[in-house]
């Protein structure tokens, strides 16, 4: 039997394992205490990233409180994922990438006919993703807020300038959650074709949690 | 109770014998402001407060208005709200604001664009400059960190709180108390991603005017910045005045400065196309 590289380094028990098809959302109940991989597969891939307390959905994955915690826009090993309410809902337990970004957002089908042109607007989109998970438990439109996009590279120069840039990820590479309570994750694997976060071309992520 | 009030009418003539305080906080009904821009008509006027350090206040605005925010003495914080007054499930993404103009400080000439590819407000003229799209507003948990309290009820009220306030007086929910800017107080972004914050004080009467680009909601809450460093919870009062203007024609400067933004507007003015 081959040992599967996916699984270096996570101790426990697999309790869910499953291949993400390229440009599919995901929804999954992950209980305090355990911990959630996300494998870039192929490399590059943009994993746009919500999170929901699993007792009170308006309590929800905060980027403003989470930056504003850490006094860095960067999420690195060891940040911790906060909510609206400044509760620690998730901590980044290890990563084999340096950092990831939280500012960049989800593409959306509107907001792509601002960056490219209304030829893209029947493009499919992460905001199209976050909403057809969520409204699988009821959530709507005004539960989407700023999310993470793991895996993906958004520097800020001095003037302010910013954009998504070539990614830093590469096949393999992962990012491992420690969940500090019982939380709803909800992903978009990102569909984007305009822009590096994907290489131009996206592709599955796998997700492990393991208990 | 004392012997005065004692009885409906008493108290009547005790609460009656109020009108007319003036307190440094407080709206002006019907507004009244002796220094509007030349060729602003007295009657454009729409709004006219002073928000308290530490308050807030929200208001629905027509498209064209213009809202102009004074921090009166160099102190004050304006963690702000936006939402499309017809539709409030469409609000302000501050991640589209800033990835869409390739840029994360604001400042004159800039968009506050919605989740719905439009935007819905714009600066039309800012002499601060140190403004803040990350940090988002203090909570009650970061106040009570630092000051030891964060409640409304208490002498150190929060940012989120206070926006739920607002938001909730116009049937809004905490669902949809959204990521803000802040104005007034800046964050600046090292190469290492690390926030400097700018929280001054700076010099009393720095003065933006924004631009409401379509009906909107606005809620302002003028609490200390998450970041602010001093020990002791500081704040100043803050002046918003608005006042009714043209909706932007389509030679406007602002609204043709960028190809993004001009789909911006574009998408604004195919909103309205009904």
């Amino acid at each position: 039997m081959s040992v599967d590289p996916h699984l270096s380094g996570l101790s426990g028990t697999v309790v869910h394992d499953v291949i993400v098809p390229a440009r599919a959302p995901w929804l999954h109940h992950v209980a305090a205490g355990q911990t959630l991989r996300i494998v870039d597969l192929e490399g590059n891939q943009a994993v746009d990233f919500l999170l929901y307390a699993a007792a009170d959905d308006a309590e929800r994955y905060s980027a403003q409180d989470t930056v504003a915690a850490q006094g860095n826009l960067f999420l690195r090993e060891g940040t911790v994922l906060r909510s609206n309410e400044g509760r620690p809902m998730m901590t980044i337990a290890a990563t084999s990438v340096d950092y990831h970004d939280t500012i960049g957002g989800a593409c959306s089908c509107e907001s792509n006919t601002l960056r490219y042109g209304h030829h893209t607007k029947a493009e499919h989109a992460c905001v199209e993703n976050f909403l057809e998970a969520n409204l699988s438990e009821g959530r709507g439109k005004r539960d989407i807020v700023s999310n993470i996009n793991f895996f993906m590279n958004v520097p800020v120069e001095e003037d302010g300038s910013l954009g998504i840039v070539d990614g830093i990820s590469a096949p393999g590479l992962t990012v491992d959650l420690h969940a500090e309570m019982d939380v709803v994750v909800v992903v978009s694997n990102c569909p984007q074709i305009n822009n590096p976060c994907n290489g131009f071309n996206p592709t599955p992520v796998r997700m492990i949690v393991t208990a | 109770m004392t012997d005065i009030l004692a009885n409906p009418l008493a108290a009547r003539d005790h609460a009656r014998g109020m009108a007319g305080t003036v307190v440094e906080a407080m709206p002006v009904l019907p507004p009244v402001a002796d220094d509007l821009p030349a060729g602003v008509p007295a009657d454009a006027l729409v709004w006219e407060e002073t928000i308290a350090a530490g308050g807030y206040a929200t208001r629905r605005l027509s498209r064209g208005s213009r809202l102009r925010l004074i921090d009166l003495k160099g102190d004050a914080c304006a963690s702000l709200l936006i939402f499309n007054a017809e539709m409030p499930t469409e609000r302000l993404n501050i991640a589209d604001t800033v990835k869409v103009q390739w840029n994360a400080y604001l400042g004159q000439g800039k968009l506050l664009l919605s989740d719905m590819g439009r935007v819905l407000m714009s600066i039309m003229e800012d002499d601060a400059g140190t403004h803040d799209s990350f940090c988002g507003a203090s909570n009650a948990a970061t106040n009570a960190a630092k000051y030891g309290s964060g409640d409304n009820s208490g002498p150190h009220p929060n940012g989120r709180d206070r926006f739920l306030l607002g938001a909730a007086k116009h049937g809004l929910q905490r669902r949809d108390v959204h990521p803000c800017v802040t104005l007034f107080k800046g964050a600046r972004i090292e190469p290492d991603g690390a926030i400097v914050p700018q929280i001054g004080p700076f010099q009393p009467g720095r003065t933006m005017v924004l631009r409401a680009e379509m009906d909107v909601i606005v809620v302002i809450a003028n609490c200390p910045h998450v970041l602010d460093p001093r020990t002791d919870w500081t704040v100043t009062p803050l002046r918003a005045t608005a006042w009714r203007g043209p909706v932007t024609p389509v030679d406007d400067p602002i609204r043709n400065a960028t190809p993004e933004g001009l789909r911006a507007f574009e998408n604004v003015e195919d909103y309205f196309r009904r």
